[in-house]
């Protein structure tokens, strides 16, 4: 078990140091001369408005983070029913039980697309 | 006190994950370099050729450019978040390559020593890869929130929209592998479609062209690569999510771009064209054929396989053009995951069925 995750621990490990040690030999090499025009946000060359993250975006593209996190769970549910399916003694009735499951969620999915959240105009 | 063989497995492990790490992190040279020359093969021009035989340095004097460039952070951003959006788009794409397989095991001949040709098995494999490649989006929506910029804040938006209707697609097309192998882990996926090209989850007729085509599709938005990649959609959005990045900072974006581009390859050929089994195996016809041999020979399938994976990707990129963002949400949830429902439900039917 250990020596099963230990890797992920070490490549996170490894792949954090090269890159501040090439971020580090970056800062010794590249020059450093910020002015203001320099550090403004990039406009095409116009005076920037305002704040851009100050929370101004479209509420669209949060109906579609809670449709992912319906849709997701739903395959994370997915994932040990299509590893035992194959099991003789269960499979008829797992299968009938995810049957009803998915229709559910294609009933969510239908309700969704008639409300109109899936489209973008 | 605990055992050699424990003491031993372990600075494998060590050795393993540091040339894995220096590989992938080396990967972006030869890549841009392909991928320029791809290029200007497509466009009937000749792509870079000044420097070195052919270009081959090319790449080399990018990196000493990027790496003499000033680190630009603009004034109004949030400083610490930009600083660590990078960081956190390029560590899980190298994470991920850890559950990554390119063979089962070699036996060294003479010590009788079994060598994985893996760094861990893990037995939720597709699982791990889908999550940990998943935290990706972290970086791209951090890097562009604290950019303060407007085409940095859509271009984040955008990428995590996209990035999480296919996510959905990506994970049915993963259920569909496991369905068809009946494991999470990656090596076990790869060893039951063994025996021949007939066996690859690619020819389960009639659904397995199916779920190809929904992966594909699903993975080309998800590594945000042409026809899909409205993040970086440069006649609306400036550079997108990378407008206010500049030096090393930038080029650890790329990286993590490519690196995902060779995940997505080794993923495609892992769960639908049989990762290293060779298209005819010799065992089908009764040729001995030694253990070690059949190995390295199935190493040098797995990559060859990958390669053309990454061509395809290249010649993508240069032969279509850019979906609009409706249509690319359209396509996302009115098509691939109405299908991936069905095509669930036909699986499940011919899997208890035929089996």
């Amino acid at each position: 078990m250990l020596l099963t995750y230990l890797p992920v621990l070490l490549m996170i490990g490894f792949a954090t140091i090269m890159a501040l040690v090439v971020l580090f030999a970056s800062s010794i090499f590249s020059p450093k001369n910020p002015y203001k025009e320099k550090n403004k946000p990039w406009e095409c060359g116009l005076e920037p408005i305002g704040e851009a993250n100050k929370g101004h975006f479209r509420v669209h593209f949060f109906i579609i983070a809670i449709l992912f996190v319906i849709f997701d769970v739903e395959t994370l549910f997915l994932f040990p029913w299509a590893v035992l399916l194959t099991d003789k003694s269960i499979s008829l009735f797992i299968f009938a039980e995810m049957i009803i499951f998915v229709v559910v969620l294609a009933i969510g999915l239908i309700y969704a697309w008639k409300k109109g959240a899936l489209d973008w105009v | 006190m605990p055992e050699l063989g424990l003491i031993i497995e372990v600075v494998l492990i060590f050795i393993k994950v540091y040339i894995v790490g220096m590989i992938l992190f080396m990967l972006p040279l030869p890549l841009t370099w392909l991928e320029r020359k791809v290029a200007g093969r497509i466009q009937v021009r000749l792509g870079p050729h000044r420097v070195g035989p052919k270009g081959l340095l090319q790449p080399f004097a990018d990196m000493v450019k990027l790496l003499l460039k000033e680190d630009i952070i603009p004034d109004k951003a949030d400083r610490f978040l930009f600083k660590l959006a990078p960081l956190l788009a390029m560590i899980p794409a190298f994470a991920v390559f850890v559950a990554i397989p390119v063979g089962d095991t070699f036996t060294i001949p003479g010590i009788d020593y079994v060598f994985k040709l893996y760094i861990s098995d893990m037995n939720v494999g597709v699982l791990y890869v889908l999550a940990i490649g998943g935290l990706g989006i972290y970086g791209i929506i951090f890097g562009g929130w604290a950019s303060n910029s407007k085409y940095s804040l859509l271009g984040g938006l955008r990428s995590a929209a996209q990035m999480i209707s296919y996510e959905v697609a990506l994970s049915f097309a993963a259920i569909g592998v496991v369905m068809m192998s009946n494991s999470l882990s990656l090596v076990e996926i790869v060893k039951s479609q063994g025996g021949g090209f007939w066996n690859w989850n690619l020819f389960y007729l009639p659904v397995g062209p199916v779920w190809f085509l929904i992966f594909f599709i699903a993975s080309l938005a998800e590594i945000n690569r042409i026809p899909f990649d409205l993040p970086e959609d440069e006649g609306t959005l400036g550079s997108g999510f990378h407008t206010e990045y500049s030096g090393m900072r930038f080029s650890f974006f790329m990286l993590a771009e490519y690196i995902a581009m060779v995940t997505i390859s080794v993923l495609a050929v892992v769960f639908f064209f049989g990762g290293w089994m060779p298209p005819i195996d010799p065992a089908t016809f009764g040729i001995k054929v030694p253990a070690q041999i059949m190995s390295v020979w199935g190493i040098g399938w797995f990559i060859a396989k990958v390669v053309v994976f990454i061509y395809i990707f290249m010649w993508i990129r240069f032969t279509l053009p850019r979906y609009r963002y409706d249509q690319l949400m359209t396509i996302g949830w009115k098509i691939l995951i109405p299908v991936s429902l069905i095509t669930v439900l036909v699986t499940g039917l011919m899997r208890i069925f035929l089996t």
